[in-house]
């Protein structure tokens, strides 16, 4: 039980930082575009809202196993499979929750305006320095937000896990995964357990996430 | 001298046709029925919009066909028509942002905070501030970016009558105290006649004779 839980509190934190430094310029690109087709780009990081779990899994299954082209380019560095490993289940989890991160942060960005970045601008401040000066602080509560969804997203993950995760415990076992075994074998009493430590996370992270938005837009005094 | 002339089109809409010449020193107004283009001319000379053409600022090439200044190397302060500072900082922070990315220059903080009146604002956030107080504290953080060009927006459309005029008349004496060149974007003339040495009037995009 202790095993199961640190690997999805693994996962779970691993992925949210990594998906927040990733889904920064992605979401600040998309905020800030003005090309119609940034929709397109918006749409395909989107799409895993929609997509079945089991479609991600299988295709990230297949990208990290040994026969992909992307494995052959890692071969020389001793790498031939991604497959039911952590490092796999990582990179199946960014793609899973990567619109968790994206919407809130774009959604945040927007919200500055132009307004803030202009008065920067005419201070002084390079692009560079606009964002991280005037974006960033500006958007904290939209990363706030994303940290919470991304965290409790990847808490819930199911399907991707099961297709590329091969369920090893300690590595790749985690407690949705952990459920699926144990109602299997018919125990429900630590089934029950699990399940109700999930509800309470769950309904935690949601209540602080509503807590957070509540207080976007409101200009502290 | 500031030489101007821009032929192009703003946002792919509208067109701006307006050449003109002044002198580095003194208040030049531009004033224009809203939607006339002025605060676009405005924009321009601050290289927060691109509008084809050229300008020039003391022999310094700001834009032509092949340079293209952004606002953050072109030395200009902007107070923008409300809503001048930066939100997330306190008055003296916004203070702070300008001087730490500005040129060496004449205006001294000290004084600037007390010629604004804004010593006893400087702890609060600009949400906390009165439309008065705000556009003051916005032309006290233009001024210590030390521009060699600043370009006013209509800082005082917001106010109410009897805090306009208090304002106006305050601005006119900062105006005669400081030697850098002002642009004054305004569609009151006499608030032009008032505070400006020179008007250019605007319409459609373009200079009136």
């Amino acid at each position: 039980m202790g095993l199961v839980l640190a690997t999805t509190a693994e996962l779970a934190l691993v992925t949210t930082i990594l998906l927040l430094l990733l889904a920064t310029p992605l979401a600040w690109w998309l905020a800030r575009s003005r090309h119609w087709w940034k929709e397109i780009i918006g749409a395909l990081t989107a799409l895993p809202l929609v997509l079945p779990p089991t479609v991600i899994g299988f295709y990230v299954l297949i990208a990290l196993g040994p026969a992909s082209p992307l494995m052959a380019m890692l071969e020389p560095f001793g790498i031939r499979t991604l497959a039911f490993t952590f490092t796999g289940l990582v990179i199946g989890s960014l793609f899973y929750s990567l619109p968790f991160a994206v919407q809130p942060l774009r959604t945040a960005f927007e919200a500055i305006g132009d307004r803030p970045l202009e008065i920067a601008a005419t201070m002084g401040a390079t692009p560079f320095d606009r964002f991280f000066t005037v974006a960033l602080p500006l958007a904290r509560r939209g990363f706030l937000s994303a940290a919470i969804l991304v965290f409790a997203h990847t808490v819930g993950e199911f399907g991707v896990v099961l297709m590329i995760g091969g369920n090893i415990p300690g590595k790749t076992e985690v407690l949705s995964t952990r459920i699926y075994q144990l109602v299997e074998s018919l125990q429900f009493g630590e089934a029950h357990r699990i399940a109700a430590i999930l509800v309470a996370f769950s309904f935690t992270a949601l209540l602080g996430l509503l807590l957070v938005e509540r207080r976007i837009g409101t200009p502290r005094p | 001298m500031i030489t101007v002339a821009l032929d192009g089109k703003v946002g792919g809409a509208f067109a701006v046709k307006a050449a003109f010449e002044v002198p580095s020193s003194g208040v030049t107004a531009l004033l224009g029925a809203s939607g006339s283009g002025k605060t676009s001319i405005l924009r321009a000379l601050a290289g927060l919009e691109r509008i084809a053409g050229t300008i020039s600022v003391d022999g310094v090439v700001w834009q032509d066909r092949r340079i293209f200044l952004p606002p953050e190397q072109r030395r200009i302060g902007y107070v923008f028509q409300g809503a001048g500072l930066l939100p997330h900082l306190s008055v003296a922070a916004n203070l702070d942002y300008a001087e730490r990315r500005a040129l060496a220059g004449p205006f001294v903080r000290a004084e600037i905070i007390a010629r604004a009146g804004i010593a006893a604002l400087l702890d609060r956030r600009p949400a906390a501030l009165s439309g008065g107080e705000a556009q003051r504290a916005s032309i006290a953080r233009a001024l210590l970016g030390q521009p060699r060009l600043l370009l006013m927006d209509e800082p005082f459309s917001a106010l109410d009558t009897d805090a306009r005029e208090e304002m106006l008349d305050w601005l006119k004496e900062v105006f005669g105290e400081i030697a850098i060149p002002v642009f004054y974007v305004t569609h009151d003339h006499q608030e032009a006649a008032r505070l400006a040495a020179r008007t250019i009037r605007i319409r459609d995009g373009m200079v009136e004779a």
